[in-house]
């Protein structure tokens, strides 16, 4: 994402002309006041966002539960721990299978939902909002609704399996089948979005390099992968940025599909259980371990940073060049 | 913008497919929720309303364990009370970043920016023990008062304020003799309230959705918001499927509603943020 601060000068104060007997007030105003407007985003932040996420890591280092008097600090020893614990693992590995099964095919999707949408339709706003309405929905609602569709006896998803000669699938209890099923939903509910956003940056695209290309006898789909993906890399990054943030923090999703049994675990041998749950199983019922708890969360901080930077990198490399590039190929 | 690419049959097909695959949970979870539990059992699922709308309502509401009514109250007040913070301290501080000249300006802008970026979520388990300490556990202000102002809304109101008002404008009422507060409320206010309205929506659906947080930090079960109610419902009443999907179904109306009747806004304030970010 870049963001582009404001190279306009701002309104100038006007002083000296104005109104001498209000000046000593109107310069304290215009001097101050502007750190009054924007105290209070610092102070709810400072105290409720920073602190916390900084304090997180101190509790890791502390052996500290809910019913212990006494906090003793333990060093590293949370860590070192948890780099040792099998469930840990598992759950980084689900977190990164779904990300991964649902992340791709959704911005795949998006991207040709976008250019599908980018045509002189009849009723454009009627499609956006249909494409958008699963974005606005209540996550936790969905979720037990996509937990019904993909029932193993009774699931509509089964049932439409049978009817083309498939087998009945294990939605729940088979690990990979679990990560699909969470994965369509995570879909479902960002595809749209996506592709407003990419459809958004398309249209800023302009026309003539369309044309110049389509007079060098590029077919519709060379431009599409030549022209237009190219100069929508920044806003597929963003995307991707995006998707990786949420989707590493995946909770309600696979918390609510289980809904009944197992629900924190994901499952009864965890099949979808993820970071965020481990951590949230750990820091509080039943376990109320925070030491422990924190020492996850500091772990999948440093897991979204990661991959925000390797998607950042591997989104660059792909596809050739950057928009220069792109231009310079097109319109010769 | 000149000319579009004409849209084939083919186009047409394709968004009716993806149309009806977004629309589809959402037509589906009203469709149980107006039936009898024997719809579960049924194949082919029916895919048309039935008549049990109205008992499945009353059971819902006499339903001892979910306190739904208590949570769907909540939520409003949970809700409103957050956008109302939101859009009021956003567009201060996006006036202030946008049109005002101070020390420090563009670095706290950057600061601002970094902050979306950072999962907050992560910071849970200090924040429960922070609530803790003030007595706010299993109480509403715990899922109030750390949202009460976001660097979305300020950032957003920012690059909105940045274009919709002009320096000339807040000039000459300064030379009128008003203060900044002044300008704020008769300048800026009017001229903000498309963004300040888009603002207020998504904070408003994005508050009314939130679970993790609720989750960990209100634990009476008689006091939840309606999501927990939707917890409560779907982990005890997994054999009653017509009334978990009711509740579903209610808290998923106000959401719909609010999107029926302002889609246009949310729909071009989501795209105008993305070519500026």
């Amino acid at each position: 994402m870049t963001v582009q601060l404001d190279a306009r000068p701002p309104a100038t104060p006007a002083t000296g002309n104005s109104r001498q007997s209000s000046g000593r007030l109107s310069r304290f105003d215009t001097r101050f006041s502007p750190y009054l407007y924007i105290a209070p985003f610092f102070l709810i932040f400072g105290i409720f966002g920073a602190y916390p996420l900084a304090y997180t890591f101190w509790v890791s280092l502390h052996d500290w539960d809910l019913l212990g008097a006494d906090h003793p600090f333990v060093g590293a020893e949370n860590y070192t721990r948890l780099l040792a614990d099998v469930d840990f693992w598992h759950a980084l590995v689900n977190t990164l299978g779904i990300f991964v099964i649902s992340t791709v095919p959704q911005l795949l999707a998006a991207l040709w939902l976008a250019n599908l949408l980018n045509r002189g339709l009849r009723g454009r706003t009627g499609w956006r909002m249909a494409v958008l309405v699963p974005n606005v929905t209540s996550t936790a609602a969905v979720a037990i609704v996509f937990g019904v569709l993909f029932g193993r006896e009774f699931g509509m998803i089964n049932w439409l399996l049978d009817l083309v000669g498939l087998d009945a699938i294990e939605w729940k209890s088979n690990r990979l089948a679990s990560w699909v099923a969470i994965s369509a939903m995570v879909d479902w509910r960002w595809t749209g979005y996506n592709a407003l956003i990419l459809l958004a940056a398309m249209q800023a695209i302009p026309r003539d390099l369309y044309e110049a290309a389509a007079i060098d006898g590029a077919s519709r789909a060379r431009q599409f992968w030549s022209v237009t993906v190219p100069l929508l890399k920044p806003t597929i990054i963003f995307c991707a940025i995006i998707a990786t943030i949420g989707g590493l923090q995946l909770f309600t999703e696979p918390r609510m599909f289980h809904s009944g049994t197992n629900p924190i675990r994901g499952g009864p041998l965890r099949e979808s259980q993820t970071l965020t749950m481990y951590m949230f199983e750990n820091a509080f019922a039943p376990h109320y371990n925070f030491g422990y708890g924190s020492a996850v969360a500091w772990l999948l901080f440093a897991l979204i940073a990661i991959v925000a930077a390797v998607n950042v990198l591997l989104l660059r490399r792909l596809g050739g060049g950057a928009r220069p590039n792109a231009r310079k190929g097109t319109t010769r | 913008m000149s000319r579009l690419w004409r849209a084939s049959p083919l186009t047409y097909l394709a968004l009716v497919v993806a149309a009806g695959l977004s629309v589809f949970p959402i037509w589906w979870m009203f469709v149980v929720a107006s039936r009898s539990n024997d719809a579960m059992g049924q194949l082919p699922p029916p895919v048309t309303p039935g008549g049990n709308l109205g008992a499945n309502i009353a059971r819902l509401f006499d339903n001892t364990d979910a306190y739904f009514l208590t949570g769907l109250i909540n939520s409003a007040v949970v809700a409103t009370t957050v956008t109302v913070s939101v859009v009021f301290f956003s567009s201060l501080a996006g006036f202030a970043f946008a049109k005002l000249r101070f020390r420090g300006r563009n670095a706290l802008l950057l600061v601002i920016i970094a902050t979306m970026m950072v999962p907050t979520q992560l910071g849970v388990i200090p924040l429960y023990l922070l609530m803790t300490k003030l007595h706010w556990n299993d109480r509403l202000p715990a899922v109030i008062v750390p949202v009460l102002v976001t660097g979305f809304g300020v950032f957003m109101m920012r690059q909105y304020a940045g274009q919709a008002i002009s320096d000339e404008l807040i000039e000459a009422a300064r030379m009128d003799g008003c203060g900044t507060a002044r300008i704020w409320w008769h300048v800026v206010l009017p001229a903000l309230r498309p963004a300040a309205a888009v603002l207020g929506l998504l904070t408003f659906m994005t508050t009314w959705n939130d679970f993790l947080w609720p989750y960990a930090v209100l634990n009476d079960p008689a006091n939840p918001t309606v999501q927990l109610s939707l917890r409560a419902l779907s982990d005890g009443y997994y054999q009653d499927m017509s009334q978990v999907f009711t509740g579903t179904a209610i808290a998923t109306l106000p959401l719909l509603l609010v999107f029926v009747l302002f889609g246009r806004q949310i729909i071009g304030g989501i795209m105008e943020g993305a070519v500026k970010a």
